[in-house]
């Protein structure tokens, strides 16, 4: 099979082109992923950029992105595929004298007749697509077993039909917020990648890239306290999507320079908790000694 | 290459990290497509592969150092990056000379310096944030300060503590900061002044992290990789014992716990709304037979509401045990949802109800905080007496404990020779719906001493062990 990416130096490049600024891990993961033929588990906290890593991937590819968002109940019918009852019927009303049973029987089981839900159609496409399986720990432990097949063998066993293999390995990503933990046998067909927030030097990059027109003194700022903030014991610290709605913000104040009294009254945009707010105003206005 | 990797796959089953033979096949397999002279990338090749939890990366981060650090030239930094180095030291120097204004003269490369000039030169490197410099100023350090000898039986943190005390980072931080007012001309703002401190700590953590990486390297180098990765060797968060942990540790027990709630409270909702069906709910039966033309094919089942219990814990809060008692009335007090009531008792010799510290308040380690500082426990002398204690709390609250109440005992029993009073919680269990105790002791020290745990269990549900996080999280998981 043809390989995707050159080299990891590649892959972070691309991916800068489309605005994703990837660390070395993210990179290599993603690299590897294409050579192994491996599907990539992404685990970390809230709004890391897990998602957009998948969307990024695909954009970069040239790539359909499929996505198959996950949530307690999911099942194969909605997962997989499904028979498309209400066409059989018809089909077997239409021409109710002239097939024979056996006829009827091959028929309506037959590829026209099934509906491809997101997994399937990965699989089946003709074109290239990045599979995104989002928060994948939502599911109950028993409904992951439907994605075993499809990620170590890229088929999908249909017991009327047969099975459908790939016409082309995609990428693939799953996504977790680690809310329980994955069973073994996942985890075990995935390469893992945890990503945490990022180091303030590429939080910078990231505003800087995200947030047009934005200063590069304003950036660095804006990194700085996001970082201070971070290290305070908060109940949910500070994603990064929450740091750019923190730096569009300042640009829409028209702030150039963040003082304590301008911090304090934004920071509900960076925190979600009154408790948490209360604890960063403080922290933040009261100095070393 | 494939003696050294199973060398190191060995090491990480050593260390507790579980790496199956797939994951270890995975990662021979990833290595030959990533080139081996990038060491980062190499890492993180293996670490895909074959560490599929965040929480122990750090353990394999640890091990990886151990092995990859000497072995075979291609993971070595090069010679050329050793010149490099030597050569900024060089240009540093005479920067330095040439501003002091001083005649020195000679400047006879790095060896000659005097504390007080490294001193100098660390302050320069992290004002500036130069990574590089910093680089060669540990191993500098490390070399000077340290005094490694070859065969001497002596851990890492040795010579690591022996190295900082000389660096005396924490007046370093008071001189930068100190620096950096000079610089702007002028007092910071409270805002800037805290930006500041953050920055320049977040340096100082990253030079100590050299300089650990550097004595690691030497004493690599001076006893093998599998000597070093024995001692190095260090439990995972959850395997950590509540009564033995150091500092770092309970950092790190701190840090797992909120996620470890979030999962254990996710996991419990989920049991409650996927037990079995309640009986039939007609309405919706009928409701849902319409698309099937009047004929009932899908029934539909109510949702069973099960009563959730009360829960009361009762925690010795001495010395010896308070950590424990800490981590499972955090660990109660995040679920407390799974609850329908909740409330807690801590005791030395005394008893008081903590339950108010709880209420109105989001933060529990705060909570905590109050707990320790503000509750009355103390009634004679501030050593355990399980028996008094006991007796006060079937005084006071006896009868508040009904049939829908469980009750959780947390202690080692260790009741310094007083009466038991082990009536209390026969008395309880009659009236409870049921009764447990946990003990932080690993059970072979049970009924050991002082410790008179038997006589209590004699009269619970059940009393169990323990000693980390992992039998906590089960424990509580089965309570709810």
């Amino acid at each position: 099979m043809e390989h995707r990416f050159s080299s990891v130096q590649q892959v972070r490049d691309s991916l800068k082109d489309v605005n994703y600024l990837a660390d070395d891990g993210i990179a290599g993961v993603a690299f590897l992923a294409d050579r192994l033929a491996k599907p990539i588990l992404v685990e970390g906290p809230a709004g890391t950029g897990k998602t957009q890593l998948a969307k990024s991937v695909a954009e970069m590819l040239g790539a359909r992105l499929i996505r198959l968002q996950c949530y307690e109940g999911l099942d194969e019918s909605k997962a997989l595929y499904e028979w498309n009852y209400k066409k059989q019927l018809l089909r077997i009303q239409a021409d109710k004298n002239s097939d024979s049973w056996s006829e009827v029987h091959d028929d309506i089981f037959s590829r026209e007749f099934l509906l491809t839900r997101p997994l399937l159609e990965a699989i089946s496409a003709p074109d290239p697509v990045v599979l995104l399986i989002d928060e994948v720990d939502r599911v109950e432990v028993e409904t992951e077993a439907l994605l075993l097949e499809i990620l170590s063998e890229y088929q999908v066993s249909i017991p009327e039909l047969g099975t459908i293999t790939a016409t082309q390995i995609p990428m693939v990503f799953l996504t977790s917020n680690n809310t329980r933990e994955l069973s073994e046998a996942l985890k075990r067909r995935c390469l893992y990648l945890h990503v945490d927030y990022p180091s303030m030097e590429r939080e910078k990059e990231i505003v800087l890239a995200k947030v047009p027109d934005i200063t590069e003194n304003l950036a660095d700022q804006v990194a700085r306290i996001v970082r201070s903030i971070r290290q305070l014991d908060l109940k949910k610290a500070p994603s990064v999507s929450e740091t750019l709605d923190w730096a569009r913000t300042m640009m829409l104040l028209n702030i150039d320079s963040i003082d304590a009294q301008t911090a304090k009254e934004t920071l509900h945009v960076l925190l979600k908790y009154q408790s948490d707010i209360a604890k960063a105003a403080k922290e933040l206005s009261v100095g070393l000694t | 290459m494939l003696d050294l990797l199973s060398g190191f796959v060995q090491e990480l089953r050593n260390a507790g990290l579980p790496v199956s033979l797939t994951e270890n096949l995975d990662a021979m397999e990833a290595v030959r497509h990533i080139p081996l002279e990038d060491r980062d990338a190499f890492k993180y090749a293996l670490g895909a592969t074959m560490v599929k939890n965040s929480a122990h990366w750090r353990s394999f981060e640890t091990v990886f150092e151990v092995y990859f650090s000497m072995r075979g030239p291609e993971y070595k930094i090069g010679e050329g990056t050793e010149d490099e180095l030597e050569q900024m030291w060089r240009e540093m120097q005479e920067q330095m000379q040439q501003q002091q204004g001083e005649g020195k003269g000679s400047s006879g490369g790095m060896d000659s310096l005097t504390p007080e000039e490294i001193a100098q030169m660390l302050m320069k490197a992290l004002m500036n944030g130069d990574q590089g410099l910093m680089r060669a100023l540990a191993k500098q350090s490390v070399q000077r300060f340290a005094g490694m000898e070859p065969g001497r039986p002596v851990g890492g943190t040795y010579y690591l503590y022996r190295t900082l005390r000389n660096l005396d980072l924490d007046n370093m931080l008071q001189k930068l900061m100190e620096a950096s007012k000079q610089e702007v001309g002028g007092e910071l703002t409270p805002l800037e002044e805290r930006l500041e401190k953050d920055e320049y700590e977040s340096r100082i953590d990253q030079f100590k992290k050299e300089i650990e990486a550097e004595i690691r390297r030497r004493l690599v180098a001076d006893r093998g990789a599998e000597a070093m990765a024995k001692t190095l060797r260090k439990p995972l968060p959850e395997d950590v014992e509540f009564m033995h942990a150091s500092r770092d540790e309970m950092q790190a027990l701190k840090k797992s716990l909120y996620p470890l709630t979030r999962k254990l409270a996710a996991r419990l909702a989920r049991k409650r709304r996927h037990g079995r069906k309640g009986p039939l709910d007609f309405r919706n039966t009928v409701r849902h037979s319409l698309s099937y033309g009047g004929t009932p094919a899908e029934p539909k089942f109510k949702q069973p509401r099960p009563s959730k219990p009360e829960l009361m814990v009762v925690a010795d809060i001495s010395g010896s045990v308070a950590a424990f008692a800490r981590f499972t009335l955090m660990l109660v007090y995040a679920i407390q949802g799974q609850f329908s009531k909740v409330r807690s008792f801590v005791f030395i010799d005394g008893i008081d109800e903590v339950t108010e510290f709880f209420k109105g308040t989001d933060d529990i380690s705060e909570a905590i905080h109050r707990v320790n500082t503000e509750a009355d426990v103390v009634w004679v002398d501030g050593h355990s007496d399980y028996g008094h204690a006991f007796e006060v709390f079937w005084d006071k609250y006896g009868k508040d404990v009904g049939p829908k109440t469980t009750v959780l005992f947390l202690g080692d029993a260790r009741n310094n020779y007083h009466a038991s009073q082990a009536w209390v919680i026969k008395e309880i269990r009659s009236k409870a719906r049921q009764v447990y105790w946990l003990n932080p002791e690993p059970k072979s020290y049970w009924n050991t001493g002082d410790s008179i745990v038997g006589e209590y269990a004699a009269h619970t549900d059940g009393a169990y062990e323990c000693r980390n996080l992992r039998q906590l999280e089960t424990f509580v998981e089965k309570l709810a």
